[in-house]
């Protein structure tokens, strides 16, 4: 790295932060692309190679698996209910949280810190201890209304709310937050009511930050797997618990996994990616002030 | 003047600012006391609706049924479950009997994965965001395959590396065994005490880059005029990374460490898809054994009190920790 390449910085940097620097970034980039490069070789190696001892260079390179993943499971199901119930406990919650991050951002009221104390405490709740209740709720309104929530894409979207819901809340409390109170004022000024303030001022100017909400909540939609593996059936089984297939009784078609991982990935790694600019925004405004 | 006024009230009415201050606009169909008094009720209660439905109904219901002896016998009509009083807590937290010992067992063990889990994904997230703060070629790609573990849905991820962890056919055995030689055998990873390091090799490859992330946000709130006058001074850059950077992280820290041991703590993903639904009794992460005896030994009641259990000790964890950094950052603004 020439010293000319960072020339007004103010940090001048010595030759033994520059030597770290490449040490230990280059560490990280092994430890970080070594499994993405395993799941990339892997899912172009026929069945009988990866059953045998690993080669880091494929002995024959085939597009097999990708074909085959198909017709294996049904995956193409899979993830069709992964996107259903992905994007609408997405929608749904940033939705929702848009009204009442509004309303604790912008308003003083009685019962507004209620409303957050439990919110956030409900964030640092585990999973396990929404889903034993909501199970049982689910199976029980099931067997008094006849309402299939038990195994239904519904069931499962209400249950990804538990997650999704507080979160996106939190982050765009802290979002509009630092969107200033002078803006909106300007508009109902202007001649705009409440909602219209809301609409015309403040969520354009959180457009990061609601990008960035979508984005995280989708992503822990997608990736999903403790509600899923008990609230779901064979016709709504999402890719979390479906990918387990691939593993019969006397085989693992580990190349098949593969393929199928990367398929599963690329969508959300490249939405990701391309909005990692709008990521860091809605971080830096949002939860970490 | 008149567009001033309302503002200047505003300001001096800081947290009131949503009454229009005296200016009476005409809204027509909402009367005027709910414009004023009603409205950010309105405006909550999707939200409020919402989270009755999905976690205070729930957890009533949760602790309602930690007091009762529901197995899979009562589950089609749950009320008729006999009461049990505070059984179900007393067989959880009897040390000396199996079911007790078993559970306290995954608490040290998810304790002791969380601390080590949070430490090195801090360690390491704090060690990239400080070295990439400054420009240098090939930066924005490095970042964004530093991104990548994050990006990646859980299970995938994992699922690569319990094909890493294969003893045959996987990936680590064969650096370590057949081109390194450092093992004389090639061991099990997913089995038996290894089975506790791979779950914190997992954990942290797929947690740092959230760490990353949050520092990385946090580094550009530094204003850099603080770099330029200790440069002036003639600070070097390890000095100003000791005496500014980590200091200035601290507000940052607080919320991110906290953030990775909650999720840390609760996580479930990493280790199901790593094991299975029973977990080997080195990695017996204590959400596994909640699941494990909610929905494999079918015995609700007894989940739930652990389940239970486990929100008090989260709930106390949380309480001294905001407790002891609100302490500091108090000290740090007297």
């Amino acid at each position: 790295m020439p010293r000319a390449a960072v020339p007004r910085s103010p940090m001048a940097q010595p030759r033994s932060f520059v030597w770290t620097r490449r040490i230990v970034l280059t560490l990280l980039l092994v430890f970080v692309l070594v499994p993405v490069y395993v799941i990339l070789s892997s899912s172009l190696k026929s069945l009988q190679d990866v059953q045998g001892s690993f080669q880091w260079i494929p002995r024959h390179v085939t597009v097999k698996p990708y074909v085959d993943i198909w017709k294996t499971i049904p995956l193409a199901h899979y993830f069709v209910n992964s996107l259903i119930v992905s994007v609408s406990a997405t929608l749904l919650s940033v939705a929702v949280a848009i009204f009442a991050s509004y309303g604790v951002s912008r308003y003083r009221f009685a019962g507004r810190r209620l409303f957050t104390v439990t919110v956030l405490s409900t964030q640092m709740f585990p999973g396990i201890l929404f889903l034993l209740p909501l199970y049982l709720i689910f199976v029980n309104i099931g067997n008094d209304t006849g309402i299939t929530l038990n195994g239904s894409r519904l069931g499962l979207i209400i249950t990804y709310l538990t997650f999704s819901l507080p979160f996106s809340i939190w982050m765009l409390v802290g979002y509009f937050d630092s969107i200033p109170r002078d803006l909106d004022e300007a508009a109902k000024v202007d001649g705009c009511g409440p909602m219209g303030a809301l609409f015309r001022v403040v969520v354009p100017a959180a457009i990061p930050g609601i990008v960035a909400v979508c984005v995280y909540a989708f992503m822990t939609a997608w990736g999903e797997v403790l509600f899923a593996s008990v609230m779901t059936n064979e016709s709504t089984r999402t890719l979390a618990v479906g990918l387990r297939e691939y593993a019969t009784q006397n085989d693992v078609y580990w190349n098949q996994v593969m393929a199928a991982s990367l398929v599963v990935s690329v969508p959300v790694v490249a939405g990701f990616l391309l909005l990692q600019r709008y990521l860091v925004a809605g971080l830096t405004a949002g939860a970490v002030k | 003047m008149t567009a001033t006024a309302p503002l200047e009230n505003a300001s001096e009415a800081g947290p009131d600012s949503g009454k229009p201050a005296g200016r009476g606009r005409l809204r027509p169909r909402i009367p005027a006391r709910l414009r004023q008094g009603g409205l950010p009720y309105l405006l909550l209660l999707p939200a409020v609706l919402l989270e009755l439905l999905i976690h205070i109904v729930p957890m009533v219901f949760g602790i309602l049924i930690s007091f009762k002896g529901l197995t899979l016998f009562y589950i089609r009509n749950w009320s008729t479950a006999p009461w049990t009083g505070f059984d179900n807590y007393k067989i959880a937290v009897k040390i000396h009997q199996p079911i007790g010992q078993a559970l306290l067992h995954s608490f040290w063990v998810t304790l002791e994965f969380t601390v080590l889990s949070v430490g090195l994904s801090w360690l390491i997230g704090t060690a990239a965001a400080i070295l990439m703060q400054e420009g240098f070629r090939g930066r924005a790609v490095m970042r964004a395959v530093f991104l990548v573990p994050y990006a990646l849905p859980v299970y995938a991820t994992v699922i690569t590396w319990t094909f890493m962890f294969q003893q045959n056919t996987g990936l680590v055995n064969h650096v370590l065994h057949d081109q390194l030689h450092l093992t004389s055998d090639k061991s099990f990873w997913l089995i038996g005490s290894n089975s506790f390091w791979a779950l914190v090799i997992v954990s942290v490859w797929k947690s740092w880059p959230f760490a990353f992330l949050a520092l990385m946000a946090g580094l550009q709130n530094i204003p850099r005029e603080l770099y330029e006058a200790a440069a002036m001074d003639g600070a070097g850059v390890w000095q100003q990374i000791r005496k500014i950077t980590l200091p200035s992280l601290r507000p940052v820290n607080q919320v991110l460490v906290l953030v990775l041991f909650l999720w840390t703590f609760n996580d479930f993903n990493t280790p199901y898809v790593l094991f299975g639904s029973a977990a080997p009794h080195q990695a017996d992460l204590i959400s596994i054994h909640i699941y494990q005896s909610s929905f494999i030994t079918w015995n609700f009641g007894e989940g739930s009190a652990m389940s239970v259990l486990l929100l008090l000790f989260l709930l106390l964890v949380t309480a001294v920790y905001l407790l002891v950094t609100s302490r500091k950052r108090g000290d740090a603004d007297a």
